[in-house]
């Protein structure tokens, strides 16, 4: 084992402990997509491509896309959200203070 | 020797743009991207005491903080959580030291199966692969039964999560779901959904070549249909992938797939024999069947990924 598989393996067990305990959900899942990111380079250094391959398309991207819509269907995240209501209600008293 | 252009030629031209950006006298953003005073937000003193002594009712109110047997319970919920938390770790290390070393001999999984893949893999279904050539010819059958089960997946999301309902479309709430107007996430995709989308269709074409295969590039062409989404919005995703797309696409597949699996029942179900010619080795057109099942897994897949997520987003293609 190399120092930089040791090292992935220190990322990997940093990132499985900062998911849980991190606040933000956007955040632990952005700690979830490099955590798969780093597992698929793993694959790549255990000799099995296939599986690294399918773990950055689905792990990295398809899962934490589908987490994504659905915290922001719940209503979890919604930062953007909250920035249109905000514009909405500028707008609205600047027409009031216009008329 | 050169013409010399004339002044208002030269001024339209992108030299004379980054020679004035570069030197400071323009400012490329004036008049170009749309600016918004920023407006303060004020909030009278009353309010913040009445939301903040709200805030301390709900509070007493839903946790309850004065009871002295709902803080003993979740000071001991802890305990306890920590405790089983060691105790599974502590557990799954013991199992672990009891796992043969890694190429022991005498290891379980070192039996006549896994000597046949490597001895006479590529003689007997053309693939370079091993891992394809074991997915989808000797195990064909299972890869089957994946892509029903991820047909049958999105069929139960369509039903769970479509909006049948036609008065329900033209909303408020289809707006938050259309993407802002970024130029940045808009460029980015125009570089990279081309290059994604080629390389999943590389993927899935050389299956039986290089790593990869069916399920990994139809992922990396879903996730390309994603981000095409996301830049442009539904309006232009829905010309290239609607609800129609994915059911002859997917029915197309599984059918192909089901047609070239499932003869061999009718035929005494001994072995997954295509009679077609296995060629040479490590050229694009070789391997038999195997090169057609991987386009067929590689469409499911795709239609599933991206059905997936526009069900879950919005509910509607």
């Amino acid at each position: 084992m190399t120092v930089f598989q040791i090292l992935l393996m220190i990322f990997l067990l940093v990132c499985a402990i900062a998911v849980s305990f991190s606040k933000n959900l956007l955040n632990s899942l952005l700690i979830y997509m490099s955590f798969s990111l780093i597992m698929s380079v793993l694959w790549i250094c255990l000799e099995s491509p296939d599986l690294g391959i399918t773990e950055a398309a689905v792990g990295a991207g398809v899962t934490s896309i589908l987490f994504f819509a659905t915290l922001r269907k719940i209503r979890a995240i919604d930062v953007q959200r909250e920035a249109d209501i905000d514009e909405d209600d500028i707008i609205e008293e600047e027409h009031t203070e216009n008329k | 020797m050169s013409k010399r252009k004339a002044d208002f030629e030269y001024e339209k031209s992108f030299s004379y743009k980054f020679n004035t950006w570069l030197s400071g006298t323009e400012d490329p953003y004036v008049g170009k991207v749309e600016m918004k005073k920023q407006h303060h937000r004020k909030t009278d003193e009353a309010t913040i005491q009445e939301r903040m002594r709200e805030h301390h009712k709900l509070r007493e109110k839903v946790y309850d903080v004065d009871n002295k047997m709902v803080v003993s319970f979740n000071k001991l919920y802890k305990v306890f959580a920590i405790i089983f938390c060691i105790f599974l770790f502590l557990l799954l290390a013991w199992n672990v030291s009891y796992l043969p070393p890694l190429g022991a001999a005498d290891k379980a999984v070192n039996n006549e199966v896994p000597k046949r893949y490597i001895e006479s893999g590529i003689e007997e279904t053309g693939a370079i692969n091993f891992v394809t050539g074991m997915i989808l010819d000797y195990r064909a059958f299972d890869t089957l039964g994946e892509s029903n089960v991820l047909f049958c997946a999105t069929i139960t999301v369509l039903i769970l999560l479509q909006i049948t309902d036609k008065k329900k479309k033209k909303t408020d709430e289809d707006m938050i779901f259309e993407p802002h107007d970024d130029p940045i996430l808009k460029l980015s995709a125009k570089v990279l959904v081309p290059v994604i989308m080629i390389f999943g269709v590389y993927v899935v074409l050389n299956g039986h070549l290089s790593p990869g295969g069916g399920f990994s590039g139809g992922a990396i062409i879903g996730a390309g249909l994603i981000l095409y989404q996301n830049a442009f919005g539904f309006s232009k995703a829905k010309l290239i992938f609607n609800e129609k797309t994915y059911k002859s696409i997917s029915a197309c597949a599984l059918l192909t797939y089901c047609l070239c699996k499932t003869y061999s029942f009718f035929t005494g179900a001994n072995h997954l024999d295509s009679h077609i010619p296995l060629g040479i080795p490590g050229h694009i057109l070789s391997s038999g069947l195997i090169l057609i099942l991987n386009i067929c897994v590689g469409m499911v897949v795709a239609c599933t990924m991206y059905t997936f997520y526009v069900m879950f987003r919005k509910g509607d293609f």
